[in-house]
């Protein structure tokens, strides 16, 4: 520590080069932030405390596939369940099919199963008592600007309504805000409406459900009761399939893209780069300082000593850099996030990447630094001092 | 004073990166000439090329930091190339599958195929439409098509693993509808059995698409009897005889498209308003190219973006790096830049120099990054879920010679910018303190 003032004067010796390379090195740890921020949104989805008590069961055959209302009497029989609801897809779509919204035909008892969705009590009440109402998330009433008390229509990409149309109207009663605004990503663009009005409505649902929902008692009986579940309708012609939703939700993020793998190739190339481009920082530094690292030695640094100024100087180059790039990184995350209009949802930057990041910089700055320190701790006195 | 000049020099690299970004390639290569010419036929052009065959020349000495630059760029352009080379792979497969003589039906506002729903009575009355080609047996080409999702385990996960196929049930005529599709591999499935066939991309992400083999689909055992192939995105389906698929999917007789094929390209529109007339009919018409392009655009931008933006940081990081490099490499040759400046070089050559040489640097990481992204994932096969299909769809990435010509252009104007600077320093370098300096 006491000898910082020292390191600190060597790594602003020439300011200009070690402004320009920690640039390089904020550029690369920027990325770092971002990239290590989706990958750990991708990683992260559906791993809540809450989302490990809950079952999802849909059919066995593919997920667009719905099943019979009759299975929630059965489902509430397993012993272990605590509650259980269901829910349709309702591919609703405002203004053009293609500004898709995420929108579920649900039980009323819905909302109980996800603590995680906050609702009024006024506002509950309201969509219980209204056939036509619904729930909007946060995020969306604002991307579309509703309010409660509007009256909104929507199409359904998929099932018309009795009338042969597919444009359906509905009354929002009410707004979701999620508890946790980091893990808010979904609840935050859902809209809940009635189940028993869209199967009234449409002539194409009759009493089928999408998927049910079940809310074990214990978690570690998850396993058991998602077994217990699927036995109710093995060998029928509406075979059911139960994951706890951690791993359904893990598994539809595994099919949509190899995060890992792409993240993972990108910062290697970013990294290897910076490895050449500090290392030959500190090399240009060392061998600009020969005849200084003499002098230190003179006058009584032992080898050793010399060896960690130098060290110390690389890593100190990488830390900085690094902790003002994983800063941008934190800073613009929800700049960018916002700009998308809900599209992205990153979180910031979390503990565990600024852990993953300091340990980066470390481990990068002890490999930078290692050639040069090595030569300016074999450094000869004499041949130093004499410019040989 | 020297603010007024960064200022112009900042406005000047804005100016010069708008124009280059915009330039074809046939630009380039008039200014390429431009140059060469001036270079060989005026003074100023020949005494930069002489200094700037000196620095070349030293280059060997600075092999180190002049890697800096190279590798530098290299990543910036291989990182680049090899994702947009990822959203190309991916419109280009949806692109193929759809053609401007070919058309899909569906029910009125539906998103994509699977939301669809067509009842026996559309199915059929919509070949009947004017502009539909017809077979030897006069009989109109078009395929009523349903098309459903299947749960099936993933190749080289756990038995539990399971992913979503794009399950497609079709009649005859979707072999003349489509007739780039070909079975590769054992025969065809018989109208009326359990039987499946399964595209090469399906089989090769899911366990089990192989001849011989039986899969599961809900309660009920289907027997695998070939693979095809038509390079495009019906190669991640799954196919099967479209009354079977909707018996085992409860869907009676109704279908959720009909593909048809047009006598040509032109009578797309006569069909499409005899369609629309029809007061039986509530559908939507659009070409095949059109319904496959769309569904591509979302996906497509948003791989686009990432690319662009994951280059850019790493642009400005590469850049940072070749202006520290260069500025080094200046102040090392300080004063054989002032003894050509005594000596009578104006400053014109030295920053020419200067600015070829880190271009040329520039060029070589250009090259090697386009080279290795080619190497490395030309043909690498990727798959995710698309939007529109309920499938996993498969596809390779595509390093295409427009992509590399990109990463050429970004690695030339990180080296134009890395090299604009320490340029201008060494030609404002005082000639008196510069050859005083030792």
């Amino acid at each position: 520590m006491k000898y910082l003032h020292l390191i600190w004067a060597a790594l602003f010796r020439r300011k200009a080069r070690t402004i320009l390379t920690l640039i390089s090195i904020i550029a690369a740890f920027l990325l770092f932030g971002m990239l290590d921020a989706v990958r750990t949104s991708f990683n992260q989805a559906g791993q809540s405390a809450n989302g490990a008590q809950r079952l999802q069961t849909g059919s066995r055959l593919s997920f667009i596939q719905t099943l019979p209302q009759s299975l929630e009497a059965q489902i509430a029989q397993v012993p272990g369940v605590k509650m259980v609801t269901y829910a349709n897809w309702f591919g609703g779509a405002y203004q053009d099919p293609h500004n898709q919204v995420f929108s579920f035909a649900v039980e009323p008892n819905y909302i109980d199963l996800y603590p995680e969705i906050e609702v009024s009590a006024a506002e509950r009440k309201a969509f219980d008592d209204t056939r036509t109402g619904i729930l909007v998330g946060e995020a969306l009433a604002k991307r579309f600007n509703w309010k409660v008390g509007d009256k909104i229509p929507l199409q359904s990409t998929i099932f018309p309504n009795h009338q042969g149309s597919k444009n359906w109207t509905f009354d929002v009663v009410g707004i979701m805000h999620s508890k946790d605004k980091k893990t808010s990503g979904f609840y935050d663009q859902l809209l809940l409406l009635h189940w028993k009005y869209f199967d009234e409505t449409t002539p194409f649902n009759r009493g089928t459900v999408g998927w049910y929902v079940t809310r074990v008692a214990d978690v570690n009986q998850a396993d058991r009761v998602a077994k217990a579940i699927d036995a109710i309708s093995a060998n029928s012609d509406h075979e059911t399939r139960t994951q706890t939703e951690q791993a359904a939700t893990a598994n539809w993020m595994k099919q949509l893209a190899d995060i890992g793998l792409i993240v993972g190739s990108i910062m290697g190339a970013v990294f290897f780069t910076l490895l050449l481009l500090s290392g030959n920082t500190m090399m240009q530094a060392v061998r600009e300082r020969t005849s200084e690292l003499a002098v230190l030695k003179t006058i009584g640094f032992s080898n050793h000593a010399v060896l960690a100024i130098v060290l110390a100087e690389s890593v100190l180059l990488l830390l900085i850099g690094g902790v003002i790039g994983l800063g941008l990184a934190t800073l613009i995350i929800p700049v960018v996030s916002a700009g998308s209009g809900g599209m992205l949802n990153l979180p910031s930057v979390g503990a565990n990447s600024w852990l993953l990041g300091v340990v980066l910089m470390i481990a990068i700055g002890l490999l930078v630094g290692t050639l040069p320190a090595l030569r300016a701790m074999r450094l000869n006195i004499v041949d130093a001092l004499a410019g040989r | 004073m020297k603010v007024l000049t960064n200022i112009l020099l900042l406005l000047l690299i804005a100016a010069v990166l708008a124009v280059w970004i915009v330039l074809p390639w046939y630009g380039v290569v008039a200014l390429l000439v431009v140059f060469a010419a001036w270079m060989a036929f005026t003074r100023r052009g020949r005494q930069a090329a002489s200094v700037t065959t000196v620095g070349i020349s030293t280059l060997g000495q600075r092999l180190g930091s002049s890697a800096v630059i190279v590798i530098g760029i290299a990543g910036v352009v291989g990182v680049l190339v090899a994702l947009l080379a990822m959203g190309d792979g991916y419109a280009e497969t949806l692109r193929k599958t759809g053609s401007a003589d070919t058309a899909i039906v569906m029910r009125g506002s539906s998103a994509s195929e699977v939301m669809s729903v067509l009842d026996h009575d559309s199915v059929v009355l919509i070949p009947q439409a004017p502009g539909v080609a017809r077979d030897a047996k006069d009989q109109p080409i078009a395929s009523p098509e349903i098309v459903v999702a299947a749960n099936l385990p993933l190749k080289g996960g756990s038995a539990d693993d399971e992913g979503s196929v794009q399950l497609r049930g079709v009649s005859e005529q979707a072999w003349a509808v489509r007739p780039n599709v070909k079975i590769v591999e054992g025969r065809n499935f018989q109208p009326g059995m359990r039987e499946l066939i399964v595209g090469k991309g399906a089989a090769r992400e899911f366990a089990g698409l192989v001849p011989g083999h039986t899969i599961r689909l809900g309660n009920q055992q289907w027997t695998v009897v070939g693979v095809f192939s038509s390079g495009d995105a019906m190669d991640s389906e799954v196919w099967g005889d479209a009354s079977v698929v909707a018996d085992t999917y409860r869907r009676g007789s109704s279908r959720t498209s009909v593909m048809v094929r047009l006598t040509n390209a032109q009578a797309y529109d006569g069909f499409k308003a005899a369609l629309e007339a029809n007061p039986q009919l509530k559908i939507d018409v659009s070409t095949t190219l059109d319904y496959f392009s769309k569904q591509s655009e979302g996906m497509t931008k948003v791989i686009r973006v990432i690319g662009i933006t994951v280059g850019l940081i790493m642009a400005i990081g590469a850049m940072f790096g070749a202006l520290n490099t260069m500025f080094a490499a200046v102040a090392a040759r300080a004063r054989e830049i002032a003894t050509l400046r005594a000596i009578g070089f104006p400053g014109l050559p030295v920053v020419v120099a200067v600015m070829l040489e880190t271009m040329l640097l520039a060029l070589i990481g250009g090259v090697l990054g386009g080279v290795l992204a080619w190497l490395l994932f030309n043909g690498y096969s990727a798959s995710t879920l698309a939007a529109g299909t309920v499938g996993k769809l498969s596809f390779e990435l595509k390093v295409s010679p427009e992509l590399m010509w990109t990463g050429l252009k970004w690695a030339l104007a990180i080296g134009f910018i890395g090299g604009l600077f320490p340029a201008m320093r060494a030609a404002r370098l005082p000639v008196t303190t510069a050859l005083r300096e030792l």
